[in-house]
């Protein structure tokens, strides 16, 4: 058993909705992002959405791709995210981590050493949002014989055909991307939310997060009601860089909309 | 992999869109229904024949084409050696080979039922293309700009502008033209529904390569007939300047199956591909992927796409379309680099023997065709994709010769 199937079995006998978290790592300096982290599992993060900065972050809005341009300033490489991922599991055991970002990095290290080293380091899941299943193949394989989980996206226009093919590839959970555009952007609209998200359980037993564009407490709550997970991001980098002349608030902020989300996620 | 026969250039690339490892598909997932929805489209216009006489048409009346195959005796002459041709892609509407390609892409939105383009440019050469075409079909324009290649290329900025199009300064990364194909693509995947995004070079997700190369290819169709009609045989070289690769493949591809012909693709060396400051990834880069496909990159060792330099804004890219990449791998194209300093010097060596204005992209072509040709003999020919006219760049040469414009 994976952590994350692990955590979300553990979520569904209590009747509760994850909620992912999800800050660039290194962002704003490398220095924060494990007590950062611990921070998040305290306030309420079930999962840990680590991001991994790249050069050309095409599928985030401007709020993400700022953070990937602070990280990179740092150096903050694929390896270092990696380093902070161990350096978390000394402290912490339980909570799922799951590194998000692009292909080419991972391309660079390699497809079997970079599982082996997420394995090691104690990553749970991968995203790589630009590697669709059509191209996976080995990828997918060197993912498998190590035990990490790949995730994979849908989207709004993904039809009857790729949500069943997705669905096969995928592991850990699927991540229903709410909305046409790129991370931070506009509000979803619930019911078409709710809709596709009951097409995806036609093809999958997998937990569906749901993410891309929840900003507060309130839609949070309504997500809450749709998906197994609720996926937060681009509002808490949004706090990272609000606090950026005053790197003691960092913290503070994100605990304090990760635990006002979590509060109202349980009401329901 | 080997290449078994002849044929096999023209199979690629397969379904997927690869071209041996390189190319593909690498996309977040909802560009993957809209790429295959553009797949589709394509594959049946391209058959159509109404789709293809109205492309025609419109190549003929709208573009200028055939565009003329002229032999440069002066250039030749001074060069001495080989016979050097050059093919004048400057002479089309816009002054450059890019309209060939959004003259195709646009009748195609128009057939998909779009109403909105988008693109991105670097020296606004695509930009101005695309916006062309908006304005004569009646669509709403959007052009993708890095904010430091606005700053260089100012007189483009203001065409497109007065062409309707709107101009959207990008001030990510480093502010130039792959940060342009990153907002391109986000502007795309929020506004898939009515939008048709005109890639301007033979890079991004399939289809793109294969549709470009498809487009632009009427250069070599072209040049392959005005050369045996006007010289009574093939060429012995071909030679291309190489940005994103559009007006090189153009060149190349209905050349690739005559074995006799030896290919030459030319990147931008910059400050000398020793300085690691310059454009030339076939040259001096590695395979990663960037912008939808597998290719040769700029990168560092931890797969970051590091930033370029090139005197010609248009070969500022840090990538390559995944066929050149093949071409390489295969040995069927070579692929050299020159220095600015060397295409200034071609660009003066050009406009002062021929009377022609080259751009600075197209300028690199020609400082190693010259080069090439003066170790070849007079019976032999070099053929030379000039593709676009200098205008563009005179504040960019004037400002290195201290006058200002
Ligand atoms: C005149 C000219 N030649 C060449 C290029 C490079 O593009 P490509 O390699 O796609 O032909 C450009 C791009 O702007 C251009 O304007």
């Amino acid at each position: 058993m994976s952590r994350i199937s692990d955590c979300f079995r553990h979520l569904a006998a209590r009747h509760k909705t994850a909620l992912i978290g999800f800050i660039t790592a290194g962002d704003p300096e490398p220095g924060i992002t494990v007590p950062l982290m611990h921070a998040m599992a305290d306030a309420g993060a079930d999962i840990i959405e680590l991001g991994v900065p790249f050069s050309d972050p095409m599928a985030d809005g401007p709020v993400i791709q700022r953070a990937n341009e602070r990280a990179l300033r740092h150096g903050v490489s694929l390896r270092d995210v990696m380093d902070m991922v161990r350096e978390f599991r000394m402290g912490n055991q339980d909570t799922p981590v799951v590194l998000m970002g692009y292909l080419n990095p991972v391309e660079a290290l390699g497809y079997a050493a970079f599982a082996s080293q997420a394995k090691d380091s104690g990553v749970d899941g991968v995203i790589t949002v630009d590697m669709p299943p059509e191209e996976a193949g080995e990828y997918l394989t060197a993912m498998r014989s190590e035990g990490v989980d790949a995730i994979f996206l849908l989207a709004p226009t993904s039809g009857q055909q790729r949500i069943s093919g997705i669905c096969k590839a995928a592991s850990g959970f699927v991540y229903y991307v709410s909305l046409k555009g790129t991370t931070g952007a506009a509000t979803p609209v619930i019911g078409e939310v709710a809709a596709k998200v009951s097409e995806i359980r036609k093809h999958t037993n997998l937990p569906v997060g749901v993410g891309f564009g929840i900003k507060d407490p309130e839609s949070a709550q309504a997500m809450a009601q749709v998906g197994d997970a609720v996926i937060v991001g681009s509002v808490l980098v949004s706090k990272i860089e609000n606090s950026l002349d005053d790197p003691q608030a960092i913290t503070p902020a994100v605990v304090r909309i990760l635990s006002d989300m979590r509060s109202a996620m349980d009401l329901i | 992999m080997p290449i078994s026969s002849r044929n096999d250039y023209h199979d690629l690339p397969d379904q997927g869109g690869h071209f041996g490892p390189y190319g593909g598909l690498f996309v977040a997932e909802t560009l993957m229904e809209p790429l295959a929805e553009l797949r589709a489209a394509y594959e049946r216009y391209m058959g159509d024949a109404d789709f293809l006489a109205e492309l025609d048409n419109d190549l003929a009346s709208y573009v200028g084409r055939p565009s003329p195959l002229y032999f440069a005796e002066r250039l030749s002459r001074e060069t001495g050696g080989a016979r050097i041709f050059l093919k004048r892609e400057d002479l089309n509407h816009t002054g450059a080979h890019k309209v060939n390609n959004t003259v195709g892409q646009a009748l195609l939105a128009k057939r998909m039922g779009k109403t909105r383009i988008i693109a991105e440019t670097g020296a606004g050469q695509h930009g101005v293309a695309t916006a062309t075409v908006a304005a004569r079909l009646g669509f709403e324009c959007v052009v993708y700009m890095g904010a430091v290649d606005i700053a260089r290329q100012e007189a483009n900025v203001y065409r497109m502008k007065l062409l309707g199009a709107k101009v959207v300064a990008v001030d990510s990364g480093s502010r130039t033209l792959k940060d342009a194909l990153n907002e391109a693509m986000r502007d795309w995947v929020t506004n898939i529904d009515n939008t048709f995004y005109i890639i301007g070079t033979v890079a991004g997700p399939h289809p793109y390569p294969v549709m470009v190369r498809d487009f632009q290819s009427v250069i070599g169709r072209e040049a392959r007939q005005q050369i045996f009609a006007q010289a009574g045989r093939g060429p012995d070289a071909l030679v291309a300047c190489v940005g994103g690769g559009s007006n090189a493949i153009g060149l190349f591809y209905p050349f690739l199956s005559d074995e006799g012909v030896g290919i030459y693709g030319v990147e931008a060396a910059g400050e000398g591909l020793a300085t690691g400051r310059h454009a030339a990834p076939l040259c001096a880069g590695k395979s990663g992927v960037l912008h939808g496909n597998r290719t040769y990159l700029m990168q560092d060792e931890n797969g970051q796409i590091i930033e370029t330099h090139s005197i010609s804004a248009g070969l500022d890219y840090p990538g390559v379309g995944p066929e050149h990449a093949w071409l390489k791998d295969t040995g069927r194209a070579s692929y050299v680099a020159v220095t600015d300093e060397e295409a200034l010097d071609a660009f003066h060596q050009l406009t002062r023997t021929e009377g022609i204005i080259p751009a600075l992209e197209s300028s690199h072509a020609i400082a190693f065709a010259t080069r090439l040709a003066a170790g070849m003999t007079p019976d032999q020919i070099v053929l030379v994709n000039l593709s676009g006219r200098g205008d563009k760049d005179m504040h960019t040469v004037a400002s290195l010769d201290g006058i200002k414009i």
